[in-house]
């Protein structure tokens, strides 16, 4: 790492101050160009910020007014396609608070278990699986690599029918076992891919030395790899969170039970149970479940960013 | 380096050990099996122990109450006379080719707009990366099924303009339509990967390209196209797998039926009927099977093609 870090040119500090100096290549992109292009480029400019103001509030504003009917009284929101708020109406929360067999809350909380085992689960068998990948050398590496990458673009139907027969053999049913299990067991291959090549990155050198000191693998593991790749583990624990938070297919099939129901079987039973005439609510708690996302989102987003530029995830 | 970049190197690579690889006297099988043991148990006892066990069920008759009956290829016969198999093939395939290339053209055209330093992009970027994140969860689907119902979002804007719109959802010949533009809205997340690739592409060719008189279109097409090439056909290869298996939308939008008159019976939707709903394990894992093979082909297609028109710079 800090041979890296010499081999940067000077900081810009050092030249700028004094005469001009050579050593500073000139900058070709012109951001500010000569006098003549500067016109038509800031009318391009503008159109562009045209184009994309209206694209970005076309794609927000389904969300903003659903927040914000989700704050008036139920029968506007079939009348009233604008944004505008004449008063705040917390009925729709207190009602959609309550509406189900068990509050709202108690949904939240079912839904944090899964995604708190689900993220431990996660960071503890793929940064180990990764380890293995990225600096171990053993027989089969090559197969099982390349099983791994095609696990990434397995579709989960093939494997659930048997998968619900076993868990439904052990008794797993209605129980979040079947949903964390999979986790504990590295089946999430993306963030392993994700994890080798973060790994990758690494200089070897620190492998070395610490072996040098007499450290063995997991010692290896545990003090030099895992603290440096904390940057993999937040880009893993985030993308977790939001998938394990909205998913609906697997607790579908394994919670049938109120009791156990997840944020979105929870909303989905909300929506089959209700008739025409309480949206306000059933936005209020859609509201409800996408904030944890949203907050997520906005103070991860760096982390969410490189995440799928760098691997494409979702 | 994406899983898929990865994945169609592995082949290239082949006989040509790297240096890493040829001291094979420093292997570490005991370490690595032991780092690799969650994977390994996953991979067996979640992944392909199902597959194997989901291509067994394929040939028999399995309602989970008595033991698996064979009865060979009578599942995939049945198949072949299922109408609604076939018109959920025909609404899948329509909801791929139609929102698959419809999404990324959206994604490519605004990271284009996006690309070249404009101000203000981490804001926009984040504006139009927030409803993929919140695309597939169930709180959006039902917003969509209020946006796009007959007194929804859509028709009271429409009415504005003294538009009587039609029940979107309630209308066999829209519903599908609105689950693909909500498929479509979801363009962020291969747009943040277009973003990065274009800023991969050396600003020189641009540069040699301007001397030499070409115009925008034409550098789009010389330039931007070709060096682009590569991670389009990686959004085209994720986009394609990830939307064959799209599920909860369709199933909240037409409250878990996939009508109206299975308009928007998804394959996955059918399948989940079948053996979920219908507890005929045996049809929804010869099902599971098809999709596997229709994805497989469908990728296989996609590596095939993209020896034609995917420019590889190495």
């Amino acid at each position: 790492m800090t041979t890296k870090l010499e081999t940067l040119p000077a900081p810009d500090k050092k030249s700028g101050a004094g005469k001009p100096t050579n050593h500073r290549k000139p900058k070709v992109r012109e951001s500010r160009g000569t006098l003549a292009f500067s016109r038509s480029q800031r009318t391009k400019a503008l159109i562009k910020h045209a184009i994309l103001i209206l694209a970005g509030g076309l794609m927000i504003y389904p969300l903003l007014w659903m927040v914000v009917s989700s704050l008036r009284p139920n029968d506007l929101i079939f009348r009233e396609p604008g944004l505008w708020l004449n008063s705040l109406e917390m009925g729709n929360y207190t009602s959609g608070w309550s509406a189900l067999t068990h509050p709202f809350g108690h949904y939240m909380l079912n839904s944090a278990i899964v995604v708190i085992g689900s993220i431990l689960g996660n960071l503890i068998s793929c940064s180990m699986a990764a380890y293995a990948f990225a600096r171990l050398q053993f027989t089969g590496k090559k197969l099982f690599f390349g099983i791994m990458l095609l696990t990434i673009m397995l579709p989960f139907h093939v494997v659930i029918v048997p998968q619900y027969i076993l868990f439904s053999q052990i008794g797993w049913v209605n129980t979040f076992w079947p949903l964390l299990v999979p986790k504990l067991l590295a089946t999430d291959a993306f963030f392993v891919f994700l994890m080798v090549q973060f790994i990758r990155g690494i200089p070897r050198e620190l492998d070395e030395a610490a072996r040098i000191d007499g450290a063995g693998h997991p010692r290896i593991f545990l003090r030099v790899i895992l603290p440096l790749m904390v940057p993999a583990l937040a880009t893993t624990t985030i993308f977790t969170f939001i998938w394990t938070w909205n998913d609906f297919f697997g607790a579908l099939i394994y919670l049938t039970d109120p009791d156990m129901f997840t944020v979105p079987v929870a909303l989905r039973a909300f929506v089959d149970s209700q008739s025409a005439t309480s949206w306000g609510s059933l936005f209020a708690m859609s509201i409800v479940s996408l904030l944890p996302v949203f907050l997520v989102f906005l103070f991860g987003q760096r982390f969410l960013i490189k995440g799928i530029a760098t691997t494409g995830i979702k | 380096m994406s899983a898929i970049s990865e994945l169609s190197s592995f082949s290239r690579r082949k006989g040509k050990a790297t240096a890493e690889e040829k001291k094979a006297n420093g292997r570490d099988n005991k370490a690595a099996y032991i780092f690799l043991l969650p994977w390994l148990v996953g991979l067996l006892a979640i992944t392909i122990g199902p597959m194997l066990m989901s291509l067994y069920l394929s040939f028999t008759d399995y309602n989970l109450l008595q033991p698996p009956e064979w009865t060979g290829l009578e599942n995939f016969t049945r198949m072949l006379t299922d109408a609604r198999l076939h018109n959920s093939l025909r609404v899948t395939f329509t909801y791929v080719f139609i929102g698959v290339p419809l999404q990324l053209a959206v994604a490519l055209l605004i990271a284009l707009v996006l690309d070249k330093g404009l101000r203000g992009l981490p804001f926009y970027r984040s504006v139009f990366y927030l409803p993929s994140l919140l695309g597939g969860s169930v709180a959006v689907a039902i917003l969509w099924k209020q946006i796009f119902g007959t007194t929804g979002l859509v028709n009271q804007v429409l009415a504005m303009f003294g538009i009587q719109g039609p029940g979107w959802i309630s209308d066999p010949s829209t519903a599908l339509g609105s689950i693909i533009l909500l498929h479509v809205w979801t363009f962020g997340a291969p747009m943040i990967i277009f973003l990065a690739g274009l800023r991969q592409i050396p600003n020189m060719y641009y540069e040699a390209a301007k001397v030499d008189g070409a115009t925008t279109l034409q550098q789009f097409w010389k330039i931007t196209m070709p060096m682009l090439s590569p991670i389009i056909f990686f959004n085209l290869v994720l986009q394609i797998i990830g939307s064959f298996q799209s599920f909860t939308q369709a199933f909240i939008v037409s409250g878990g039926n996939g009508g109206p008159s299975d308009s928007t019976m998804f394959f996955t939707l059918y399948l989940y009927q079948k053996g979920f709903g219908q507890f005929d394990m045996g049809y929804a894992s010869a099902m599971a099977w098809v999709l596997l093979l229709i994805i497989g082909v469908f990728t296989a297609i996609n590596f095939i093609a993209s020896k034609y028109w995917v420019f590889y710079d190495d």
